[in-house]
C-alpha cells in the first residue's frame, strides 16, 4: 500500500529544491500575488490541454508563461494599479477555466483534487518530469542566482552594471511557471504559491544570508513535503492543505526558535 | 593626474522618450576626466532620467553620445529600497555585481569612513550610514566617473556637508570625475566646476558663478536662491567653516 505515496513524494521533493530559491526570490520581490495569478490561470491551462488533447504539464507552463507576459505588457500602462490588474487576471482566469471544464463534456476531472491537490493523481511519469525539470531548473537558479539576487536588489543599478534585466525576468517567470505546471496536481492550484512563499518566510528567520535563506526554504520545504503527504496518507485527507500546514507549522516553529535568547 | 581635456562622456541634443512621453530632449552635456558636474532643476525635470539615459538604463532616442571606450562608472542610485526580508549584508550589497575580494572592500567602506559596517545587515543603517555605503560601493571598482543621484538623500545636515566634502576630497585626491544630481543648492555649488540646469531641457550652464547671473536660472528658482548662491560661491571661505562646525557637531 505505502508504494503508492512514492511517486508523490519524489516528486513533491523535487518540486521543494526548486521552489526554495524561486519562493525566496518571490518574497524579496514581493510577488506572491504575482504567483498566485500565475497559479491561478494553470486551470484554465489543465483545460485547454485537456480539450486540444495537449501534454498537461506543457499546456499549464504555456498558460502561465503567456499570462505572465501579458500581464508585463499590460503594467506599463499606468490607470490601473499592478495589483487590481492581478485581481482581474487572477480570478478572470480562474473562473473562465472553470467555465470550460464545467461546459466541456469531453473533460472529466475532479475539481477538488485540481484545486487542492491529489497525491494519488500523481504518477510514475509525473515523477520523471518533475524530476527533469528540477535537474534543468536548478542549474540555471544556479548559474543566474547572482545577477537575479542584483536585479532584486535594485534593477537600475544592475542595469547600469550590465546585467540584462529584462532578460532574468522571463527567465524568472519561465521558471515559475514550470513549477507551478509540475506541482499542481500534488498542491493544487490554489496552494502553490504557498508551498513557494512558506518555507521561504520560515527560513528568513534564520537566515543571514540570501544563500541561506534560499537553501533553508528548500529544506524546511522537504521537511512539510514529506510531513504533509505522511499526513494526507494517514488521515485519507487532501494533500495540499496538509503539505501547507505543515509549512505553517515549521514557520512558527522557525519564528520561536529564532525567538529563544541567544547564549554568547 | 587628471587630464583636464580628456573627454569621458559627451552628448549632443539628447533627447530620451519614456511610454510616448519625451521627459528630456535637446541636452548638451560633457564631461571630462577630474571634472565635478552637478546637475539642477526643479522635480520632474527629468534628471535622473538623463542620469539612467547616460548609464544604459534607459534608451537614448535622440541625438548623439559618446563614452569613452572602456569606461568605468560607479553609480549610486536616487533610492535604493531594500525589502526587510531580504538578509543582506553591506559586504554583500557591495559585491553584488563585482567580484572583490574581504580587503578591497574594506578599503572602499573605509574611504567614505564606514568600514566597521562591513558585516552589518542593510536594514540596520541609518540613512547617513546608507548612503556612505552606497558610495563606497560606487568607489570599489576604482571607476573613471562616479554618478551620483542625489547623494545626501536621507542625511542631517552636518552629514550633507560632510558627504560633499568627501566627494570633493575625492576628486581632488583621486582624480575621479563626478556627475552628481542635487537639490541642496548652496551646498554644492562652491564644490563643483560645471552646473547644469535642466528643465526638460537644459535651461542655461556654466561655472556657478556665472550661473547665478542667468535669468533663467533666476526664474527657475527664484532670485532668492540665486542670490544665497552667489553669496556661497563669492564667498569660499565662509563655506568652509560651515563646514567644519557640521563635520564636528555630527561627532
Amino acid at each position: 500500500m505505502i508504494e503508492l505515496l512514492w511517486p508523490a513524494l519524489l516528486a513533491g521533493s523535487g518540486i521543494a529544491l526548486v521552489a526554495g530559491p524561486l519562493g525566496s526570490l518571490m518574497v524579496w520581490r514581493r510577488m506572491a500575488y504575482f504567483g498566485d495569478t500565475m497559479a491561478h490561470s494553470g486551470l484554465l491551462g489543465v483545460t485547454l490541454a485537456v480539450v486540444l488533447n495537449l501534454n498537461l504539464t506543457a499546456g499549464i507552463a504555456l498558460v502561465t508563461t503567456a499570462l505572465a507576459l501579458l500581464l508585463f505588457t499590460l503594467q506599463r500602462q499606468r490607470r490601473l494599479p499592478a495589483d487590481t490588474l492581478l485581481g482581474i487576471m487572477s480570478h478572470g482566469s480562474l473562473a473562465i477555466g472553470m467555465l470550460v471544464l464545467a461546459f466541456s463534456p469531453t473533460v472529466r476531472m475532479d475539481l477538488s483534487g485540481l484545486l487542492f491537490g491529489d497525491l494519488l493523481a500523481v504518477n510514475g511519469s509525473d515523477v520523471v518530469v518533475v524530476w527533469v525539470i528540477v535537474a534543468l531548473a536548478l542549474p540555471v537558479i544556479g548559474f543566474a542566482w547572482r545577477p537575479l539576487l542584483a536585479a532584486t536588489v535594485n534593477e537600475d543599478l544592475a542595469r547600469a552594471e550590465g546585467i540584462a534585466t529584462d532578460w532574468l525576468r522571463v527567465l524568472y517567470l519561465v521558471l515559475i511557471a514550470l513549477v507551478i505546471a509540475v506541482a499542481m496536481k500534488i498542491v493544487g492550484i490554489l496552494l502553490i504559491t504557498a508551498l513557494m512563499i512558506i518555507p521561504a518566510a520560515a527560513a528568513r528567520w534564520l537566515a543571514r544570508t540570501p544563500e541561506q535563506m534560499a537553501i533553508g526554504a528548500s529544506v524546511l520545504g522537504l521537511i512539510a513535503v514529506w510531513f504533509g503527504l505522511a499526513a494526507s496518507w494517514f488521515a485519507n485527507a487532501p494533500s495540499g492543505p496538509t503539505i501547507v500546514v505543515a509549512a505553517v507549522v515549521a514557520f512558527m516553529l522557525t519564528l520561536g526558535l529564532s525567538r529563544l535568547p541567544r547564549q554568547n | 593626474m587628471s587630464q583636464p581635456s580628456s573627454r569621458l562622456i559627451e552628448g549632443r541634443q539628447l533627447g530620451v522618450r519614456l511610454g510616448g512621453k519625451t521627459i528630456i530632449s535637446g541636452v548638451d552635456i560633457r564631461i571630462d576626466a577630474g571634472q565635478i558636474v552637478t546637475l539642477i532643476g526643479p522635480n520632474g525635470a527629468g534628471k535622473s532620467t538623463l542620469i539612467k539615459a547616460l548609464l544604459g538604463v534607459h534608451k537614448i532616442t535622440d541625438g548623439e553620445f559618446y563614452a569613452k571606450p572602456n569606461l568605468s562608472v560607479g553609480y549610486m542610485p536616487q533610492r535604493v529600497p531594500i525589502d526587510d526580508s531580504l538578509p543582506l549584508a553591506v559586504h554583500r550589497l557591495m559585491t553584488l555585481t563585482h567580484r572583490a575580494r574581504r580587503d578591497e572592500v574594506l578599503a572602499a567602506l573605509a574611504l567614505t569612513e564606514v568600514a566597521h559596517l562591513i558585516d552589518r545587515p542593510v536594514q540596520q543603517l541609518s540613512g547617513g550610514e546608507f548612503q556612505r555605503v552606497m558610495l563606497a560601493r560606487a568607489l570599489l571598482k576604482q571607476p573613471d566617473l562616479l554618478v551620483l543621484d542625489e547623494p545626501v538623500q536621507g542625511v542631517d545636515f552636518s552629514g550633507e556637508v560632510a558627504l560633499y566634502k568627501l566627494i570633493q576630497r575625492l576628486r581632488d585626491e583621486r582624480g575621479y570625475a563626478v556627475l552628481m544630481v542635487s537639490h541642496d543648492l548652496h551646498l554644492v555649488m562652491a564644490a563643483t566646476d560645471e552646473v547644469l540646469c535642466l528643465n526638460g531641457h537644459l535651461c542655461c550652464s556654466g561655472t556657478p558663478e556665472s550661473i547665478t547671473q542667468e535669468p533663467t536660472f533666476t526664474s527657475l528658482f527664484g532670485p532668492h536662491q540665486a542670490d544665497a548662491l552667489a553669496f556661497y560661491s563669492h564667498h569660499h571661505d565662509h563655506e568652509h567653516d560651515l563646514a567644519h562646525q557640521g563635520g564636528h557637531s555630527h561627532d
